[in-house]
Protein backbone atom coordinates (compact mmCIF):
# COMPACT_ATOMS: atom_id res chain seq x y z
CA UNK A 1 0.00 0.00 0.00
CA UNK A 2 1.39 3.46 -0.59
CA UNK A 3 1.15 5.92 2.24
CA UNK A 4 1.42 10.11 2.25
CA UNK A 5 3.49 10.95 5.47
CA UNK A 6 2.84 14.47 5.71
CA UNK A 7 5.19 16.74 8.18
CA UNK A 8 3.84 19.16 10.44
CA UNK A 9 5.34 21.60 12.77
CA UNK A 10 5.61 25.30 13.80
CA UNK A 11 7.52 26.91 11.36
CA UNK A 12 8.57 29.67 13.61
CA UNK A 13 10.30 27.69 16.41
CA UNK A 14 13.71 27.19 15.73
CA UNK A 15 13.48 23.53 17.05
CA UNK A 16 11.28 22.33 14.06
CA UNK A 17 12.90 24.58 11.46
CA UNK A 18 16.38 25.72 12.37
CA UNK A 19 18.17 28.76 10.78
CA UNK A 20 20.64 27.43 7.84
CA UNK A 21 24.11 27.38 9.13
CA UNK A 22 23.64 26.20 12.55
CA UNK A 23 24.33 22.92 14.12
CA UNK A 24 20.51 21.84 14.15
CA UNK A 25 20.33 22.42 10.76
CA UNK A 26 23.05 20.36 10.15
CA UNK A 27 22.41 17.44 12.52
CA UNK A 28 18.37 17.49 11.18
CA UNK A 29 19.73 17.52 7.21
CA UNK A 30 21.98 14.69 8.51
CA UNK A 31 18.76 13.11 10.15
CA UNK A 32 16.84 13.36 6.88
CA UNK A 33 19.88 11.60 4.72
CA UNK A 34 20.02 9.21 6.82
CA UNK A 35 16.22 8.50 6.67
CA UNK A 36 16.70 8.36 2.55
CA UNK A 37 18.95 5.90 2.75
CA UNK A 38 17.68 3.72 5.41
CA UNK A 39 14.26 4.10 3.41
CA UNK A 40 15.68 3.51 0.43
CA UNK A 41 13.73 2.63 -2.57
CA UNK A 42 10.15 2.44 -0.31
CA UNK A 43 10.61 6.24 -1.00
CA UNK A 44 8.25 6.65 -4.24
CA UNK A 45 8.50 10.73 -3.33
CA UNK A 46 9.21 13.08 -0.93
CA UNK A 47 9.98 17.22 -1.05
CA UNK A 48 10.78 19.73 1.44
CA UNK A 49 8.00 22.81 1.33
CA UNK A 50 8.75 26.26 2.04
CA UNK A 51 7.39 28.06 4.47
CA UNK A 52 3.46 29.02 4.39
CA UNK A 53 4.68 33.24 4.44
CA UNK A 54 5.56 32.56 0.41
CA UNK A 55 2.46 30.19 -0.24
CA UNK A 56 -0.29 31.23 -2.35
CA UNK A 57 -3.73 30.10 -2.23
CA UNK A 58 -6.47 29.55 -5.31
CA UNK A 59 -10.07 29.16 -5.26
CA UNK A 60 -12.25 29.07 -8.47
CA UNK A 61 -15.01 31.59 -8.18
CA UNK A 62 -17.89 31.82 -11.03
CA UNK A 63 -15.54 30.35 -13.38
CA UNK A 64 -12.12 32.90 -12.41
CA UNK A 65 -9.54 31.71 -10.32
CA UNK A 66 -9.36 34.11 -7.18
CA UNK A 67 -5.90 34.20 -5.10
CA UNK A 68 -4.77 35.23 -2.33
CA UNK A 69 -1.71 35.53 -0.20
CA UNK A 70 -0.80 32.99 2.37
CA UNK A 71 -1.77 29.60 3.39
CA UNK A 72 -5.41 28.22 3.08
CA UNK A 73 -5.93 27.81 6.93
CA UNK A 74 -3.68 30.05 9.61
CA UNK A 75 -2.94 27.12 12.20
CA UNK A 76 -0.43 27.00 14.66
CA UNK A 77 1.66 23.80 13.12
CA UNK A 78 1.73 23.66 9.11
CA UNK A 79 2.71 21.10 6.54
CA UNK A 80 6.60 21.16 6.36
CA UNK A 81 7.06 18.55 3.72
CA UNK A 82 6.20 15.11 2.86
CA UNK A 83 7.03 11.53 1.57
CA UNK A 84 5.12 8.98 -0.57
CA UNK A 85 5.93 5.52 0.41
CA UNK A 86 5.56 1.67 -0.36
CA UNK A 87 4.40 0.11 2.69
CA UNK A 88 3.03 -3.33 3.65
CA UNK A 89 0.17 -2.12 5.92
CA UNK A 90 0.00 0.92 8.82
CA UNK A 91 2.78 -0.47 11.20
CA UNK A 92 5.05 0.23 8.84
CA UNK A 93 4.09 3.16 7.78
CA UNK A 94 3.84 4.01 11.10
CA UNK A 95 7.50 2.84 12.12
CA UNK A 96 8.40 5.18 8.69
CA UNK A 97 6.92 8.03 9.95
CA UNK A 98 8.47 7.40 13.87
CA UNK A 99 11.82 7.80 12.00
CA UNK A 100 11.35 10.70 10.00
CA UNK A 101 13.69 13.27 12.67
CA UNK A 102 10.89 15.91 13.06
CA UNK A 103 9.28 13.60 14.09
CA UNK A 104 10.18 14.61 17.79
CA UNK A 105 9.62 18.25 17.25
CA UNK A 106 6.47 18.12 15.40
CA UNK A 107 4.16 15.50 14.23
CA UNK A 108 3.35 13.20 10.98
CA UNK A 109 0.14 12.45 9.59
CA UNK A 110 -0.02 8.96 7.97
CA UNK A 111 -2.69 9.30 5.15
CA UNK A 112 -3.08 6.17 3.29
CA UNK A 113 -3.40 6.81 -0.87
CA UNK A 114 -6.27 6.14 -2.50
CA UNK A 115 -6.10 3.44 -5.44
CA UNK A 116 -7.42 3.48 -8.19
CA UNK A 117 -6.49 0.62 -10.13
CA UNK B 1 -40.07 -31.73 1.14
CA UNK B 2 -43.28 -30.93 2.75
CA UNK B 3 -43.63 -27.74 4.33
CA UNK B 4 -47.05 -29.01 5.56
CA UNK B 5 -44.99 -31.93 8.32
CA UNK B 6 -46.27 -31.13 11.56
CA UNK B 7 -42.68 -31.38 12.84
CA UNK B 8 -41.33 -29.19 10.50
CA UNK B 9 -41.73 -25.79 12.80
CA UNK B 10 -40.49 -27.50 16.11
CA UNK B 11 -37.38 -29.10 13.80
CA UNK B 12 -36.60 -25.39 12.51
CA UNK B 13 -36.67 -23.98 16.05
CA UNK B 14 -34.32 -26.56 17.48
CA UNK B 15 -31.41 -26.20 14.32
CA UNK B 16 -31.97 -22.48 14.92
CA UNK B 17 -31.09 -23.34 18.85
CA UNK B 18 -28.23 -25.48 17.52
CA UNK B 19 -27.39 -22.99 15.63
CA UNK B 20 -27.29 -19.76 17.55
CA UNK B 21 -25.57 -21.92 20.24
CA UNK B 22 -22.41 -23.32 17.49
CA UNK B 23 -22.11 -19.47 16.33
CA UNK B 24 -21.58 -18.62 20.08
CA UNK B 25 -19.33 -20.98 20.55
CA UNK B 26 -17.10 -20.82 17.13
CA UNK B 27 -17.74 -17.81 16.51
CA UNK B 28 -14.14 -16.58 17.50
CA UNK B 29 -12.59 -19.05 15.91
CA UNK B 30 -14.09 -18.83 12.47
CA UNK B 31 -13.76 -14.97 11.89
CA UNK B 32 -10.00 -15.32 13.60
CA UNK B 33 -9.31 -18.19 10.93
CA UNK B 34 -11.10 -15.95 8.00
CA UNK B 35 -9.73 -12.19 8.99
CA UNK B 36 -5.89 -14.52 8.88
CA UNK B 37 -7.38 -15.71 5.50
CA UNK B 38 -8.72 -12.46 3.94
CA UNK B 39 -6.80 -9.44 6.20
CA UNK B 40 -10.38 -7.82 5.77
CA UNK B 41 -12.28 -7.82 8.69
CA UNK B 42 -15.64 -6.71 7.17
CA UNK B 43 -15.32 -9.53 4.07
CA UNK B 44 -14.52 -11.78 6.71
CA UNK B 45 -18.08 -10.78 8.76
CA UNK B 46 -20.49 -10.89 5.31
CA UNK B 47 -18.33 -14.83 5.17
CA UNK B 48 -19.50 -15.56 8.02
CA UNK B 49 -22.87 -14.10 7.97
CA UNK B 50 -24.14 -16.08 5.06
CA UNK B 51 -22.56 -19.59 5.88
CA UNK B 52 -24.44 -19.26 9.17
CA UNK B 53 -27.73 -18.55 7.01
CA UNK B 54 -26.62 -21.42 4.34
CA UNK B 55 -25.97 -23.21 7.72
CA UNK B 56 -29.38 -22.65 8.79
CA UNK B 57 -31.28 -24.04 5.66
CA UNK B 58 -28.69 -27.00 5.26
CA UNK B 59 -29.04 -28.59 8.72
CA UNK B 60 -32.77 -27.94 8.47
CA UNK B 61 -32.46 -30.12 6.32
CA UNK B 62 -30.33 -32.78 6.42
CA UNK B 63 -29.53 -32.54 10.37
CA UNK B 64 -26.57 -30.77 12.22
CA UNK B 65 -23.21 -32.17 11.05
CA UNK B 66 -20.50 -33.39 13.38
CA UNK B 67 -18.26 -30.73 13.25
CA UNK B 68 -20.21 -27.75 12.76
CA UNK B 69 -17.26 -25.36 12.91
CA UNK B 70 -15.42 -26.78 10.83
CA UNK B 71 -18.68 -27.01 8.52
CA UNK B 72 -19.51 -23.21 9.10
CA UNK B 73 -15.80 -21.94 8.45
CA UNK B 74 -15.42 -24.52 5.49
CA UNK B 75 -18.81 -23.03 3.77
CA UNK B 76 -17.50 -19.28 5.10
CA UNK B 77 -14.37 -19.65 2.91
CA UNK B 78 -16.11 -21.01 -0.02
CA UNK B 79 -19.04 -17.83 -0.10
CA UNK B 80 -15.58 -15.80 0.52
CA UNK B 81 -14.50 -16.99 -2.51
CA UNK B 82 -17.55 -16.52 -4.52
CA UNK B 83 -17.40 -12.76 -3.11
CA UNK B 84 -13.40 -12.02 -3.99
CA UNK B 85 -14.57 -13.67 -7.39
CA UNK B 86 -17.06 -11.13 -7.68
CA UNK B 87 -15.40 -8.30 -6.36
CA UNK B 88 -12.01 -7.81 -6.41
CA UNK B 89 -9.40 -6.45 -8.79
CA UNK B 90 -7.55 -9.41 -10.39
CA UNK B 91 -3.67 -8.55 -8.98
CA UNK B 92 -5.07 -9.21 -5.11
CA UNK B 93 -7.34 -11.48 -6.20
CA UNK B 94 -5.08 -14.85 -7.09
CA UNK B 95 -2.61 -14.31 -3.87
CA UNK B 96 -6.36 -14.25 -1.70
CA UNK B 97 -7.62 -16.87 -3.42
CA UNK B 98 -4.60 -19.79 -3.09
CA UNK B 99 -4.20 -18.65 0.47
CA UNK B 100 -8.00 -19.45 0.94
CA UNK B 101 -8.18 -22.68 -1.31
CA UNK B 102 -5.12 -23.90 1.00
CA UNK B 103 -6.68 -23.07 4.54
CA UNK B 104 -9.82 -24.43 2.94
CA UNK B 105 -8.73 -27.73 2.42
CA UNK B 106 -7.44 -27.96 5.82
CA UNK B 107 -10.66 -26.66 7.68
CA UNK B 108 -12.40 -29.17 5.40
CA UNK B 109 -10.40 -31.84 7.59
CA UNK B 110 -10.64 -30.05 10.70
CA UNK B 111 -7.40 -29.58 10.94
CA UNK B 112 -7.22 -26.00 11.29
CA UNK B 113 -9.63 -25.84 13.89
CA UNK B 114 -8.15 -28.74 15.77
CA UNK B 115 -4.38 -27.30 16.53
CA UNK B 116 -4.91 -25.20 19.05
CA UNK B 117 -1.33 -23.02 18.65
CA UNK B 118 -3.08 -21.86 15.01
CA UNK B 119 -6.24 -21.32 16.89
CA UNK B 120 -5.06 -19.36 19.06
CA UNK B 121 -2.66 -17.45 16.99
CA UNK B 122 -5.42 -16.42 14.41
CA UNK B 123 -7.68 -14.85 17.54
CA UNK B 124 -4.38 -13.11 18.65
CA UNK B 125 -4.00 -11.84 15.05
CA UNK B 126 -7.82 -10.77 15.18
CA UNK B 127 -7.40 -9.38 18.97
CA UNK B 128 -4.01 -7.36 17.81
CA UNK B 129 -6.03 -6.08 15.01
CA UNK B 130 -9.28 -4.54 16.86
CA UNK B 131 -7.23 -3.25 19.40
CA UNK B 132 -4.69 -1.35 17.14
CA UNK B 133 -3.51 2.11 18.40
CA UNK B 134 -5.32 3.79 15.00
CA UNK B 135 -8.50 3.14 16.05
CA UNK B 136 -10.50 5.32 18.39
CA UNK B 137 -10.71 3.17 22.17
CA UNK B 138 -14.38 3.39 21.86
CA UNK B 139 -13.85 1.50 18.06
CA UNK B 140 -11.78 -0.64 19.38
CA UNK B 141 -13.78 -1.82 22.22
CA UNK B 142 -16.74 -2.18 19.98
CA UNK B 143 -14.57 -4.69 17.38
CA UNK B 144 -13.54 -6.49 19.66
CA UNK B 145 -17.44 -7.18 21.28
CA UNK B 146 -18.26 -7.92 17.46
CA UNK B 147 -15.15 -9.45 15.65
CA UNK B 148 -13.75 -11.14 18.67
CA UNK B 149 -16.90 -12.17 21.25
CA UNK B 150 -19.61 -12.11 18.36
CA UNK B 151 -21.79 -10.09 20.19
CA UNK B 152 -24.64 -8.82 17.82
CA UNK B 153 -24.30 -4.84 17.59
CA UNK B 154 -27.89 -4.48 19.53
CA UNK B 155 -25.78 -6.25 22.37
CA UNK B 156 -23.11 -4.19 22.47
CA UNK B 157 -25.42 -1.22 22.56
CA UNK B 158 -27.51 -2.48 25.34
CA UNK B 159 -24.31 -3.02 27.38
CA UNK B 160 -22.89 0.44 26.74
CA UNK B 161 -26.67 1.94 27.02
CA UNK B 162 -25.51 3.39 23.34
CA UNK B 163 -28.22 3.60 20.70
CA UNK B 164 -28.20 1.15 18.27
CA UNK B 165 -27.79 3.22 15.58
CA UNK B 166 -24.69 4.88 17.11
CA UNK B 167 -22.44 1.91 17.45
CA UNK B 168 -23.87 0.76 14.07
CA UNK B 169 -22.09 3.61 13.09
CA UNK B 170 -18.90 3.38 14.60
CA UNK B 171 -18.47 -0.57 13.88
CA UNK B 172 -18.63 0.72 9.99
CA UNK B 173 -16.19 4.03 10.90
CA UNK B 174 -14.19 1.14 12.20
CA UNK B 175 -14.20 -1.16 9.35
CA UNK B 176 -13.86 0.95 6.93
CA UNK B 177 -10.64 2.88 8.37
CA UNK B 178 -9.21 -0.91 8.52
CA UNK B 179 -9.50 -1.49 4.96
CA UNK B 180 -8.85 1.67 3.80
CA UNK B 181 -5.91 2.30 5.94
CA UNK B 182 -4.47 -0.82 5.98
CA UNK B 183 -4.92 -1.67 9.62
CA UNK B 184 -2.51 -4.96 9.92
CA UNK B 185 -4.51 -8.60 11.73
CA UNK B 186 -0.74 -9.35 12.85
CA UNK B 187 0.58 -9.86 16.09
CA UNK B 188 3.20 -7.06 16.63
CA UNK B 189 7.07 -7.61 16.54
CA UNK B 190 8.86 -7.82 19.67
CA UNK B 191 9.83 -4.24 19.71
CA UNK B 192 6.20 -3.41 19.78
CA UNK B 193 4.41 -6.27 21.46
CA UNK B 194 4.67 -5.16 25.17
CA UNK B 195 3.20 -1.22 24.45
CA UNK B 196 0.61 -2.79 21.95
CA UNK B 197 -0.12 -5.54 24.71
CA UNK B 198 -0.81 -2.50 27.03
CA UNK B 199 -3.42 -1.23 24.94
CA UNK B 200 -4.76 -4.78 24.36
CA UNK B 201 -4.64 -5.09 28.15
CA UNK B 202 -6.58 -1.64 28.44
CA UNK B 203 -9.48 -2.70 26.31
CA UNK B 204 -9.98 -6.38 28.16
CA UNK B 205 -10.18 -4.67 31.56
CA UNK B 206 -12.38 -2.33 30.07
CA UNK B 207 -15.08 -5.36 28.61
CA UNK B 208 -14.50 -6.68 32.36
CA UNK B 209 -15.21 -3.79 34.44
CA UNK B 210 -17.98 -2.79 31.93
CA UNK B 211 -19.46 -6.32 32.27
CA UNK B 212 -18.87 -6.33 36.70
CA UNK B 213 -20.15 -2.87 37.12
CA UNK B 214 -23.79 -2.79 38.64
CA UNK B 215 -25.08 -0.02 35.61
CA UNK B 216 -28.64 -0.84 34.29
CA UNK B 217 -27.54 -3.10 31.10
CA UNK B 218 -28.68 -6.77 30.30
CA UNK B 219 -27.53 -9.14 33.10
CA UNK B 220 -26.61 -11.92 30.80
CA UNK B 221 -24.39 -9.87 28.05
CA UNK B 222 -22.59 -8.49 31.11
CA UNK B 223 -21.66 -12.06 32.69
CA UNK B 224 -21.31 -12.68 28.88
CA UNK B 225 -18.92 -9.82 28.94
CA UNK B 226 -17.12 -10.99 31.96
CA UNK B 227 -15.81 -14.41 30.87
CA UNK B 228 -15.06 -13.37 27.49
CA UNK B 229 -12.57 -10.86 28.55
CA UNK B 230 -10.80 -13.39 31.34
CA UNK B 231 -11.04 -15.86 27.91
CA UNK B 232 -9.27 -13.46 25.93
CA UNK B 233 -7.07 -12.35 28.56
CA UNK B 234 -6.36 -16.13 28.90
CA UNK B 235 -5.31 -15.95 25.26
CA UNK B 236 -2.77 -13.02 25.82
CA UNK B 237 -0.96 -14.78 28.70
CA UNK B 238 -0.50 -17.80 26.67
CA UNK B 239 1.48 -15.78 24.00
CA UNK B 240 3.18 -13.56 27.04
CA UNK B 241 4.46 -16.23 29.14
CA UNK B 242 6.78 -13.87 30.36
CA UNK B 243 5.30 -10.74 30.85
CA UNK B 244 3.92 -10.67 34.72
CA UNK B 245 1.59 -8.01 33.90
CA UNK B 246 -0.46 -10.57 31.83
CA UNK B 247 -0.79 -12.37 34.41
CA UNK B 248 -1.36 -10.12 36.53
CA UNK B 249 -4.81 -8.89 35.01
CA UNK B 250 -6.02 -12.82 34.24
CA UNK B 251 -5.88 -13.22 38.39
CA UNK B 252 -7.00 -9.77 38.98
CA UNK B 253 -10.43 -10.52 36.47
CA UNK B 254 -10.86 -13.74 38.29
CA UNK B 255 -10.20 -13.02 41.81
CA UNK B 256 -12.98 -9.86 40.88
CA UNK B 257 -15.47 -12.34 39.27
CA UNK B 258 -15.02 -14.77 42.32
CA UNK B 259 -16.94 -11.53 44.19
CA UNK B 260 -20.24 -11.35 41.70
CA UNK B 261 -21.93 -14.15 43.23
CA UNK B 262 -22.26 -11.70 46.19
CA UNK B 263 -22.16 -8.38 45.09
CA UNK B 264 -25.75 -7.97 44.87
CA UNK B 265 -29.24 -8.75 46.30
CA UNK B 266 -31.31 -11.10 44.33
CA UNK B 267 -33.52 -7.68 43.58
CA UNK B 268 -30.21 -5.94 42.31
CA UNK B 269 -29.45 -3.53 45.48
CA UNK B 270 -25.95 -3.51 46.09
CA UNK B 271 -23.83 -5.24 48.76
CA UNK B 272 -20.76 -3.78 50.14
CA UNK B 273 -17.65 -5.57 50.65
CA UNK B 274 -17.44 -5.59 54.07
CA UNK B 275 -21.57 -6.91 54.53
CA UNK B 276 -21.00 -9.74 51.30
CA UNK B 277 -22.11 -13.20 52.19
CA UNK B 278 -18.62 -14.65 51.53
CA UNK B 279 -19.99 -18.68 51.49
CA UNK B 280 -21.82 -17.37 48.24
CA UNK B 281 -17.85 -16.84 46.67
CA UNK B 282 -16.74 -18.58 44.48
CA UNK B 283 -13.83 -20.58 46.19
CA UNK B 284 -12.81 -22.04 43.01
CA UNK B 285 -12.12 -19.20 41.31
CA UNK B 286 -10.33 -17.28 44.09
CA UNK B 287 -7.83 -20.46 44.37
CA UNK B 288 -7.75 -19.98 40.58
CA UNK B 289 -6.93 -16.30 40.75
CA UNK B 290 -4.42 -17.03 43.84
CA UNK B 291 -2.35 -19.69 41.72
CA UNK B 292 -2.41 -17.24 38.72
CA UNK B 293 -0.96 -14.33 40.76
CA UNK B 294 1.70 -16.86 42.20
CA UNK B 295 2.44 -17.07 38.57
CA UNK B 296 2.75 -13.84 38.17
CA UNK B 297 4.97 -12.38 40.97
CA UNK B 298 7.25 -15.34 40.25
CA UNK B 299 8.79 -13.49 37.18
CA UNK B 300 9.41 -10.18 39.97
CA UNK B 301 8.38 -7.51 37.75
CA UNK B 302 5.51 -5.90 39.84
CA UNK B 303 2.61 -4.01 37.96
CA UNK B 304 -0.50 -1.83 38.26
CA UNK B 305 -2.85 -4.90 37.66
CA UNK B 306 -0.57 -7.46 39.83
CA UNK B 307 -0.82 -5.20 42.70
CA UNK B 308 -4.59 -5.08 42.10
CA UNK B 309 -4.77 -8.56 41.92
CA UNK B 310 -2.67 -9.19 45.44
CA UNK B 311 -5.39 -6.49 47.31
CA UNK B 312 -8.61 -8.77 45.63
CA UNK B 313 -6.53 -11.71 46.70
CA UNK B 314 -6.03 -10.82 50.10
CA UNK B 315 -9.69 -9.73 50.48
CA UNK B 316 -10.70 -13.15 48.89
CA UNK B 317 -8.62 -14.78 51.70
CA UNK B 318 -10.31 -12.77 55.15
CA UNK B 319 -13.06 -15.62 55.71
CA UNK B 320 -15.12 -12.48 57.88
CA UNK B 321 -13.94 -9.00 57.30
CA UNK B 322 -12.79 -8.40 60.41
CA UNK B 323 -9.92 -10.81 59.48
CA UNK B 324 -8.68 -8.69 56.51
CA UNK B 325 -5.44 -7.62 56.39
CA UNK B 326 -5.54 -4.24 55.90
CA UNK B 327 -2.11 -3.42 56.92
CA UNK B 328 -0.71 -5.75 53.54
CA UNK B 329 -3.56 -4.10 51.45
CA UNK B 330 -2.06 -0.72 52.67
CA UNK B 331 1.23 -1.43 51.52
CA UNK B 332 -0.06 -2.65 48.44
CA UNK B 333 -1.95 0.56 47.55
CA UNK B 334 0.77 2.42 48.27
CA UNK B 335 2.87 0.77 45.87
CA UNK B 336 0.45 1.09 43.73
CA UNK B 337 0.40 4.77 43.99
CA UNK B 338 3.69 5.33 43.76
CA UNK B 339 3.71 3.13 40.60
CA UNK B 340 0.39 4.74 38.73
CA UNK B 341 -0.96 7.22 41.03
CA UNK B 342 -3.81 8.72 39.71
CA UNK B 343 -6.30 10.25 42.20
CA UNK B 344 -8.66 7.15 41.82
CA UNK B 345 -5.71 5.20 42.82
CA UNK B 346 -4.69 7.88 45.99
CA UNK B 347 -8.57 7.49 46.97
CA UNK B 348 -9.03 3.99 47.32
CA UNK B 349 -5.54 4.33 49.39
CA UNK B 350 -7.23 6.83 51.46
CA UNK B 351 -9.77 4.01 52.32
CA UNK B 352 -7.63 1.32 53.38
CA UNK B 353 -5.79 3.94 55.82
CA UNK B 354 -8.98 4.55 57.04
CA UNK B 355 -8.58 0.65 58.50
CA UNK B 356 -5.52 0.96 59.45
CA UNK B 357 -4.66 4.40 61.06
CA UNK B 358 -8.44 5.36 61.92
CA UNK B 359 -10.87 8.00 60.31
CA UNK B 360 -9.67 11.00 61.66
CA UNK B 361 -6.06 10.37 59.34
CA UNK B 362 -7.43 9.08 56.47
CA UNK B 363 -10.24 11.96 56.42
CA UNK B 364 -7.42 14.83 57.20
CA UNK B 365 -5.35 13.57 53.77
CA UNK B 366 -8.67 13.53 52.34
CA UNK B 367 -8.92 17.17 52.68
CA UNK B 368 -5.28 18.16 52.07
CA UNK B 369 -3.31 17.69 48.98
CA UNK B 370 -5.78 18.16 45.59
CA UNK B 371 -7.87 15.23 45.72
CA UNK B 372 -10.87 17.31 46.03
CA UNK B 373 -10.84 19.45 43.15
CA UNK B 374 -9.62 16.32 41.16
CA UNK B 375 -12.59 14.47 42.34
CA UNK B 376 -15.29 16.99 43.05
CA UNK B 377 -17.61 15.06 40.24
CA UNK B 378 -16.74 11.54 41.61
CA UNK B 379 -19.20 9.25 43.37
CA UNK B 380 -16.83 7.67 45.51
CA UNK B 381 -15.26 10.41 46.86
CA UNK B 382 -18.02 11.52 48.29
CA UNK B 383 -19.12 7.87 49.52
CA UNK B 384 -15.34 7.68 51.56
CA UNK B 385 -16.04 11.26 52.94
CA UNK B 386 -19.55 10.43 53.87
CA UNK B 387 -18.79 7.45 55.09
CA UNK B 388 -15.16 8.56 57.15
CA UNK B 389 -17.65 11.63 58.62
CA UNK B 390 -20.47 9.21 59.61
CA UNK B 391 -17.22 7.32 61.84
CA UNK B 392 -16.27 10.88 63.12
CA UNK B 393 -20.10 11.37 64.55
CA UNK B 394 -20.33 14.39 62.44
CA UNK B 395 -23.78 13.14 60.68
CA UNK B 396 -25.02 16.87 59.33
CA UNK B 397 -21.94 16.48 57.03
CA UNK B 398 -21.86 12.95 56.52
CA UNK B 399 -25.47 13.27 55.03
CA UNK B 400 -24.79 16.14 52.61
CA UNK B 401 -21.91 14.12 51.17
CA UNK B 402 -23.85 11.11 50.80
CA UNK B 403 -26.54 13.62 49.10
CA UNK B 404 -23.59 14.59 46.68
CA UNK B 405 -21.99 11.02 46.51
CA UNK B 406 -25.92 9.67 45.12
CA UNK B 407 -25.97 12.35 42.43
CA UNK B 408 -22.48 11.55 41.10
CA UNK B 409 -23.16 7.76 41.35
CA UNK B 410 -22.49 5.91 38.23
CA UNK B 411 -25.44 3.48 37.95
CA UNK B 412 -28.75 3.06 39.23
CA UNK B 413 -28.12 0.85 42.06
CA UNK B 414 -25.39 2.67 43.51
CA UNK B 415 -27.44 5.79 43.15
CA UNK B 416 -30.09 4.47 45.37
CA UNK B 417 -27.87 2.63 47.87
CA UNK B 418 -26.28 6.49 48.43
CA UNK B 419 -29.58 7.91 48.70
CA UNK B 420 -30.70 5.37 51.15
CA UNK B 421 -27.34 5.98 53.50
CA UNK B 422 -28.73 9.82 52.94
CA UNK B 423 -32.43 9.32 53.99
CA UNK B 424 -31.34 7.56 57.38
Amino acid sequence: MKYALLIYGDENSAAVSPAPDTPEFATMIGGYMAFGEQAGSKILAGEALHDTDVSTTVTVVDGAAVTTDGPFAETKEQLGGFYILECEDLDEAIAWAAKIPTAATGRVEVRPVQSYE
Amino acid sequence: MSGSNPSEPARADAVSAEVSKVVGEQWSRVMANLVSALGDLGAAEDAAQDAIETALETWTRDGIPDNPGAWITTVARRKAIDRIRRDKKRTEKSETLANLDLRSADAIHGDVLKDETIVRDDQLRLIYGCCHPALAVEAQIALTLRAVAGLTTPEIASAFLLPEATLAQRLVRAKKKIRSAGVPFKIPDDAELLSRTQAVHKIIYLLFSEGYSASDGDDLIRVELCDEAIRLGRLVADLLTDDAESFGLVSLMLLTQARRPARTTSDGALVLLAEQDRTLWDHDLIAEGTDVLDRALRRANPGPFQIQAAINALHGEAVTADQTDWEQIELLYRRWVALAGTPVVALNHLVAVSMVDGPQEAFDRLDAGELPTALATYGPYWALRADLLTKLGKAKEATAAFHLAAQHAGSAPEREFLQNKANN
